[in-house]
């Protein structure tokens, strides 16, 4: 599913709020006006004036003599902006994304928001109706992408609704002034006769480019959704972070530490609010000497628990040199998750591995220590030993695969396998004895061969022969043969484990 | 009532035990961890859960074997997707095979140290928080106040703990509830089959507190503990010397 994106189209925005201050406006023909260059010129007019053949542009001289009952009002600096911002938050409640086209649209990012209203259409009809009834007169379309929106919205004639991947034939029958193009380009394209979208949409992207500019293209491109687009919306996520000025410099751990923990319960508080989690947070300190002294703590899974956070920061409080002073404590969380709150068990005997002490254990582990201590392995395919198992990306992640118990595995493998003598008979049998760190082995009962293919598509090499074999003393091996049995080369046998 | 002479004999060694400060296990706490045949050397008749084991292994073999073992207990104990943490210093264990023991490997946390005393730290955090089924550590020396921080752990937690100390230079006095070898004895095959048998191991319980210290053949199938009831001519134990 792709995007989808609402454009909202004010036709009179300016106008329409002085109807609805004035009611006694809406029958009679009115303009805004504004000085320009030592006369009056008409920024905005309402429908019964503009019926009566009058646009913005014109002088109100010129209006005057058309129309001499019209009404001049003086025009509101910056009223646009401020309407469409106001219209802009209302629209939040129909979507968390909405950002303002000035001079008279809105553009709301609809993914995922039209089902609530039971579909597209009664979606867009209900912001319709209600902007209509707040006296705004609109136009709106729905659309794969802002361009398309925005033509649809200003010039479509068919539907206001254009279905998923279908803007481009939506956008064939429009004029090209529905791509938000330049006048000079418009102009332009008016005189080479090129009156729709349609007749140059297929044109070479280079002769396009060579006579109309690259504008042009990227206009098109954003249109049909080949290339993105992207508004600045009007509520802006508020970044995770707290601060505190000092009076005086700190200079001591106590310090710091009633600084520290005041910032955290700050910033706790509020994610608790939002029932989010830092996963990652820094803690930076401004020295009087313009100095920066910065810590960081990660943790395993999004936790708003002060206390535990704490701790963390805690183990790395001496690190943190504050010289002739620190005058402003600044703690951001870089990294914010949801977090889901699960209902505490009552009573249980074994955690799991999502319970949150587990988590804040790890926490501590590798805040102290170091990062990549701890690891937690997952059963992987491949009959490789060294690769039939791999590291697990987190604590919750679950094995996909089960964990493989039909071949003999040893406890205990050694890091590296570790070349032995043996004495073996020919060809295929397993050692009679081996000497491994200096000490003789006499095998005395075995097992094998098990044999273990190279992955020819990871590295080369050759194949393992593998024996369970015991000593005398009961000790149990694993040991391998690499390669196939040759006559004039001497093979090398390897000791990888040890049996429980 | 206690009205036959054995209840009698039964209540008064409940009662020895407590004034020896052993804490009994709760009955609902209890678990199985599958040595039958041991369980006379424990105090009142339960595996001690919630204290310190420490286990001595002097060679590689004897390490292989002692995880085994080790292994088998932890299976039990992490029952019911408990998790376990896993520290070591020179980790050697291979994951896919605790399967064997009746682990899930995916429930085994491994933390890696390079030193004894990060991992005794490490030990030392983990054993305090009651979330976890159990907690190993696989290093080479613990002093005596070292095992007592750890002891300290446990006894807020209740969770167990146990010490694998892999060719440790003296075997000094600690404050762990019970002090194991294990060794690998040679595996019987019936019917005279090829190739190794089940993992037997000799299961020597050199101390035990409040307990009777022994020592066993134990083998493993069928994921749980079995003695080995014909008389294998065992090996005899090669003595530690204590020093200190």
């Amino acid at each position: 599913m792709p995007a989808r994106f609402i454009a909202i189209w004010f036709r009179h925005l300016q106008t329409d709020w002085f109807t609805r201050r004035q009611p006694e406006l809406r029958e009679v023909p009115f303009v805004l006006a504004a000085p320009d260059h030592g006369r009056m010129k008409i920024t905005a007019a309402n429908i019964p004036a503009q019926a009566q053949g009058i646009d913005t542009g014109m002088a109100v001289a010129d209006a005057r003599a058309l129309v001499p009952s019209l009404q001049v009002l003086d025009e509101v600096p910056g009223l646009s902006e401020k309407l469409l911002t106001a219209l802009g938050h209302w629209c939040i409640r129909y979507t968390p994304v909405a950002a303002i086209d000035p001079p008279d649209g809105l553009i709301l990012d609809i993914s995922g928001c039209a089902h609530l209203w039971g579909g597209e259409i009664p979606y867009l009809e209900d912001i319709r109706s209600r902007l209509r009834d707040f006296g705004y007169d609109v136009r709106a379309a729905i659309a794969d992408t802002i361009g398309a929106a925005w033509a649809v919205a200003r010039y479509g004639r068919v539907t206001p609704v254009v279905p998923p991947y279908e803007q481009q034939a939506h956008l064939l029958p429009l004029p090209p002034a529905a791509l938000r193009l330049d006048p000079e380009v418009l102009d332009r394209l008016h005189k080479l006769g090129l009156y729709q979208v349609g007749s140059f949409i297929n044109m070479p992207r280079s002769a396009l480019r060579r006579r109309f500019g690259q504008d042009l293209l990227q206009r098109l491109d954003q249109a049909l959704g080949m290339e993105p687009e992207i508004r600045e919306s009007l509520q802006r996520p508020e970044p995770y972070e707290e601060r505190l000025p000092c009076l005086e410099p700190i200079m001591t751990a106590t310090g710091i530490t009633i600084a520290l923990e005041r910032l955290l319960e700050a910033l706790c508080g509020r994610l608790q609010k939002e029932e989010k989690g830092l996963r990652n947070a820094r803690l930076k300190c401004y020295r009087v000497d313009n100095e920066v002294q910065e810590v960081s703590i990660g943790t395993n899974r999004p936790s708003h628990n002060s206390r535990h956070l704490f701790k963390l920061f805690d183990q790395h409080i001496s690190q943190i040199a504050p010289g002739l002073g620190i005058e402003l404590f600044v703690l951001e969380a870089s990294r914010v998750e949801a977090v889901s709150t699960a209902q505490e068990a009552l009573w249980s005997r074994a955690g799991n591995l999502d319970d949150r002490m587990v988590a804040e254990l790890i926490d501590r582990l590798t805040g102290k220590i170091g990062a990549g201590i701890v690891h937690r392995y997952l059963p992987d395919q491949h009959h490789w030993p060294e690769r039939s198992f791999k590291q697990a990306p987190s604590l919750q992640e679950s094995p996909d695969i089960a964990w493989r118990t039909d071949r003999p595995r040893p406890i205990r493998l050694l890091a590296e396998p570790a070349l032995i003598e043996v004495s073996a008979p020919i060809p295929d049998y397993p050692p009679m004895l081996f000497r491994y760190k200096g000490e003789l082995h006499r095998v005395k009962k075995a097992d094998g061969p098990e044999r273990i293919e190279r992955e020819w598509w990871l590295e080369t090499g050759a194949h393992r022969d593998y024996y369970c074999v015991e000593d005398e003393k009961g000790q149990r091996y694993w040991l391998f043969r690499l390669g196939h049995y040759d006559v004039d080369q001497p093979h090398q046998w390897f000791i990888h484990g040890f049996f429980a | 009532m206690p009205t036959t002479k054995a209840d009698i004999i039964a209540q008064l060694q409940k009662d020895i035990l407590l004034l020896q400060g052993h804490q009994p296990t709760l009955n609902n706490a209890a678990v199985d961890v599958g040595l039958g045949p041991l369980r006379e050397a424990f105090p009142g008749g339960v595996f001690p859960t919630g204290h310190i084991h420490e286990l001595i292994s002097m060679s590689a073999e004897d390490a292989a074997a002692t995880s085994g073992f080790l292994s088998g207990i932890l299976g039990c104990l992490m029952q019911e997707g408990g998790i376990c943490i896993w520290i070591s210093t020179n980790r050697m264990i291979f994951p896919p095979a605790l399967q064997h023991f009746g682990i899930a490997p995916d429930q085994v946390v491994f933390v890696d140290v390079s030193r004894d005393k990060d991992a005794l730290w490490a030990m030392e955090e983990a054993l305090k928080c009651n979330g976890l089924a159990a907690v190993v550590g696989e290093l080479k020396e613990i002093s005596f106040t070292a095992s007592r921080r750890l002891q300290l752990a446990v006894e807020q937690s209740k969770v167990t703990g146990f010490v694998h100390r892999h060719q440790p230079r003296q075997l000094t006095s600690t404050t762990c509830v019970a002090r194991w070898q294990i060794t690998p004895l040679v595996s019987e095959q019936e019917e005279r089959m090829p190739g190794p048998g089940f993992p037997s191991w000799q299961v020597a319980l050199l101390k035990m507190r409040s307990g009777k210290p022994g020592t066993w053949r134990l083998t493993w199938y069928d994921n749980r503990f079995h003695t080995i009831r014909e008389a294998i001519t065992a090996l005899p134990l090669t003595p530690l010397r204590k020093i200190g």
